[in-house]
């Protein structure tokens, strides 16, 4: 006998099939009818204060489970709401799956309340997206947006649900074979046998080979196979913003995060390399910096499974479009295949000791390092990530988009996979705390630490009400600097220290008296001696969430930095290194000259440049 | 100004409601130029066939068709040199022409195999399909006569039967 239910009960159901425990979402009046039958499922609902609130847990939610997360808006300003973690998601390559009522068939087109052109708006910023206009298609449809999320290369999907169709009466069934009815999409996930052994044959050649480990490693869950390539082949890597973790920054072949604000070792040793070995990465410009000078003697292997990204910044001699952790296996797989080969013929492998050495010596000569306040009640960033990490080593770290996103990426140690949660390729600010709820949705044994800065967090505090109330106990370290810090960062070097439009404050709002508001416990750090304590009470507390306001020094710069558009060969060390922080406007970063192999290059002269102190406190 | 290389390319997709606005919006958000762009049934009522036809020495073809390949509801893409493929277009165009100046226009139309579609008291419209290399070579010669308005499909194509090898 037919089972006969309505479209709402059947979207329900159709996300109880594919294995969702956990929706982030708002009602409102065109999503109503889905909301009832949420009652009667053992699915959480977590009600946010804001749609965007809804859309970043959502990814939170996948970085920490590696299960797809799922937010239910409503029509209209719901939609428009969401679309910023939408775009997060696509440009992050993050599976999640956003559904939204729609205003009922009939009055679609007629500017009808809350009606807005959603299907339209989402189409450039989702992976696919769907409308649905008949209760009968539903549990396909939602079968395939979770089946095409998180497939191939991973993304947004959106489902439009008009609120006619959610009463609308079905016989309920469910797909067998969620790619039956997508002839279209057949994402290829097997690395062709001759490309390997082609990449093979370059990386057993190569004299100073990189691994270029990007996020489609975390994607593909090929963490440990990268770890055995990179033992076996004794290649070291450098992990992206997107790839914090993907290498154990404590083992030894890891040398850190590339890029504009990457370690000098890491972007030094691209630059130099004779074969990049790019896995799950796309070239990002904040990686390449200009591409033209970008590892200009590099031969480039590049695996990923969107074709799309093959040769699309830079040509790729030995392109493989295939899932990481296949490709990898592949790739170890002819390796010991080749090795064994060369064994037999009775030659030697290629020596690879002094740029092993290089390396060594850049690593030691060229460390993070900063220069330590004066006063006690100078904090620096570095030091209170240093200090928070040393107090939770193992804690999943959540992060908005700035100095403090910088400052974290560098200084944490990511000891495992899917402990760095951040907004990359879209550069989300507001990114952190609701994906730090998501996070501590999905792990809930965890400790989670939302790193943020004071810009970032006043854009979606607000989160932390939806925390409280469910019980959600994040911990956000605030690194106030009552700056938006990055773009201080950028008027002091390229716009002579005119300061526009970026002081915030640090004492409005009040931190302490505003994290209790929301329900949260609240901690203030003015002077050195007091972080360790305050952390040692933050961790303590477990029922609710705490909210520690760092007043950290606002004239701190995120270095390393090559500024934007400049050639990597250009790394700017910062006055750690006694550089003076350099009037950068026009020509000023003096490129830095390569030496031979097995020396350590000098740190790059600034002549002309000079010290751009703080004036102190505003 | 480089050399015009225009390449046609065959997209069959899923005849999905949207599909057009998804095909015209990647055009656009990626910034590629397209020629011209032509939609339409095919025998399979599940799909549309889209041709597009782009100038390589403007845009980046290999980026064009692997973008279009990441659309869920793109199932194939042909690319066609113009030498290997049948490449037609209709055109619409009405033209100034008294009685007397009528017949030298309808000469011109013949020519070419083009038909007359409607005749006024002082305008003629022609139509003609072909080659889009005749289709403005016609255009050219009854420039001088006063052409008033012009429609044109954008080009379809199919690619050329394979010939019997001679050995």
């Amino acid at each position: 006998m037919a089972d006969r239910i309505t479209g709402s009960q059947a979207l329900v159901r159709s996300l109880e099939h594919v294995g969702v425990d956990v929706v982030f979402g708002i009602p409102g009046g065109a999503v109503l009818p889905v909301y009832d039958p949420i009652l009667d499922s053992p699915i959480r609902h977590i009600l946010v204060r804001h749609e965007q609130g809804a859309g970043h847990m959502a990814q939170g939610y996948y970085w920490a489970t590696g299960r797809p997360g799922v937010a239910l808006v409503t029509s209209g300003p719901g939609v428009t709401n969401i679309l910023t973690p939408i775009t997060d998601a696509f440009m992050d390559s993050v599976p999640i799956v956003v559904i939204a009522g729609q205003v009922a068939r009939a009055a679609i087109g007629s500017d009808a309340f809350q009606e807005a052109p959603t299907f339209n708006m989402t189409m450039p910023v989702t992976k696919h997206n769907f409308v649905i206009m008949d209760a009968a298609e539903i549990p396909e449809v939602i079968a395939q947006a979770f089946h095409i999320a998180t497939t191939g290369r991973p993304g947004p999907v959106y489902v439009d649900l008009p609120k006619d169709v959610g009463v609308e009466e079905m016989d309920w069934w469910w797909p067998e074979d969620p790619g039956a009815n997508l002839p279209g999409y057949k994402p290829n996930v097997r690395p062709h046998a001759g490309q390997v052994k082609k990449a093979v044959e370059l990386i057993t050649a190569a004299q100073r080979p990189v691994v270029y480990a990007g996020g489609g490693i975390l994607k593909a869950r090929a963490a440990e196979a990268l770890r055995d390539f990179c033992e076996k082949t004794g290649i070291h890597a450098v992990t992206t913003l997107m790839a914090r973790g993907a290498l154990s920054d404590e083992h030894p072949l890891c040398l850190g995060m590339p890029g504009m604000h990457g370690s000098y070792t890491a972007v030094t040793s691209m630059q130099k390399s004779d074969l990049l070995i790019a896995l799950g990465s796309r070239f990002d410009d904040r990686v390449t910096g200009r591409v033209a000078d970008f590892a200009p003697h590099a031969k480039v292997v590049h695996v990923d499974i969107d074709p799309a990204e093959l040769s699309k910044v830079r040509a790729a001699d030995v392109p493989i479009v295939a899932d990481c952790r296949l490709a990898i296996e592949a790739l170890i797989k002819e390796f010991d295949k080749q090795e064994r080969r060369r064994e037999e013929r009775g030659d030697a492998p290629v020596d690879r000791s002094a740029w092993n050495a290089q390396i060594d010596a850049w690593r030691s000569a060229y460390p993070y390092k900063y220069v330590a306040g004066d006063r006690p009640d100078v904090v620096k960033p570095q030091y209170v990530l240093e200090r928070l990490n040393a107090a939770a080593p193992d804690a999943i770290v959540t992060a908005g988009v700035g100095q403090h996103q910088m400052f974290a990426s560098q200084w944490w140690r990511f000891r495992e996979p899917y402990h760095w949660i951040n907004s990359g390729g879209l550069g989300t600010m507001g990114f952190a705390v609701p994906a730090a709820v998501g996070a501590q949705v999905g792990a809930p044994d965890k400790v989670v630490w939302c790193v943020d800065g004071d810009g970032c967090f006043q854009m979606t505090m607000q989160e932390l009400i939806t925390a409280s109330v469910e019980g959600i106990p994040v911990k956000v370290a605030i690194l106030n600097n009552g700056y938006l810090g990055m773009v201080r960062q950028w008027q002091d070097l390229f716009y002579d220290e005119r300061h526009s439009e970026i002081y915030l404050s640090q004492d409005v709002p009040d931190y302490v008296g505003l994290a209790e508001a929301m329900g949260c416990a609240g901690f203030r750090v003015d002077t050195v001696d007091e972080v360790d304590s305050v952390i040692a009470k933050a961790m303590a507390i477990t029922d609710r969430p705490v909210v520690v306001d760092f007043r950290i020094d606002p004239a701190e710069h995120v270095y390393p930095m090559v500024p934007a558009g400049k050639s990597n060969d250009g790394v700017i060390l910062g006055p750690a290194f006694g550089q003076p922080e350099h009037q950068m406007a026009g020509d000023g970063a003096a490129p830095m000259t390569s030496g031979g192999e097995g020396e350590v290059e000098p740190p790059p002269e600034h002549p002309d440049g000079h010290m751009t102190l703080d004036k102190g406190g505003f | 100004m480089q050399r015009r290389r225009l390449k046609t390319l065959s997209v069959l997709v899923e005849n999905q409601p949207g599909v057009l606005a998804r095909i015209a919006g990647l055009i656009a958000r990626r910034g590629f130029n397209i020629e011209s762009l032509a939609v339409g049934p095919t025998d399979d009522p599940i799909f549309s066939r889209m041709t597009l036809v782009v100038d390589e020495s403007q845009v980046h073809v290999e980026q064009i068709v692997k973008q279009l390949y990441k659309l869920i509801n793109v199932i194939k893409i042909t690319e066609f040199e113009p030498d290997d493929s049948v490449e037609r277009e209709l055109m619409l165009v009405s033209v100034r022409a008294t009685p007397e100046k009528r017949f030298q226009v309808i000469e011109l139309a013949e020519i070419y195999g083009g038909r007359i579609a409607d005749v006024g008291a002082d305008s003629i419209c022609l139509e003609l399909s072909g080659p889009p290399g005749d289709l403005d070579d016609l255009l050219d010669l009854l420039e001088p006569h006063g052409v008033s308005e012009v429609a044109r499909t954008g080009r379809v194509a199919l690619e050329r039967a394979r010939k019997a090898t001679v050995l």
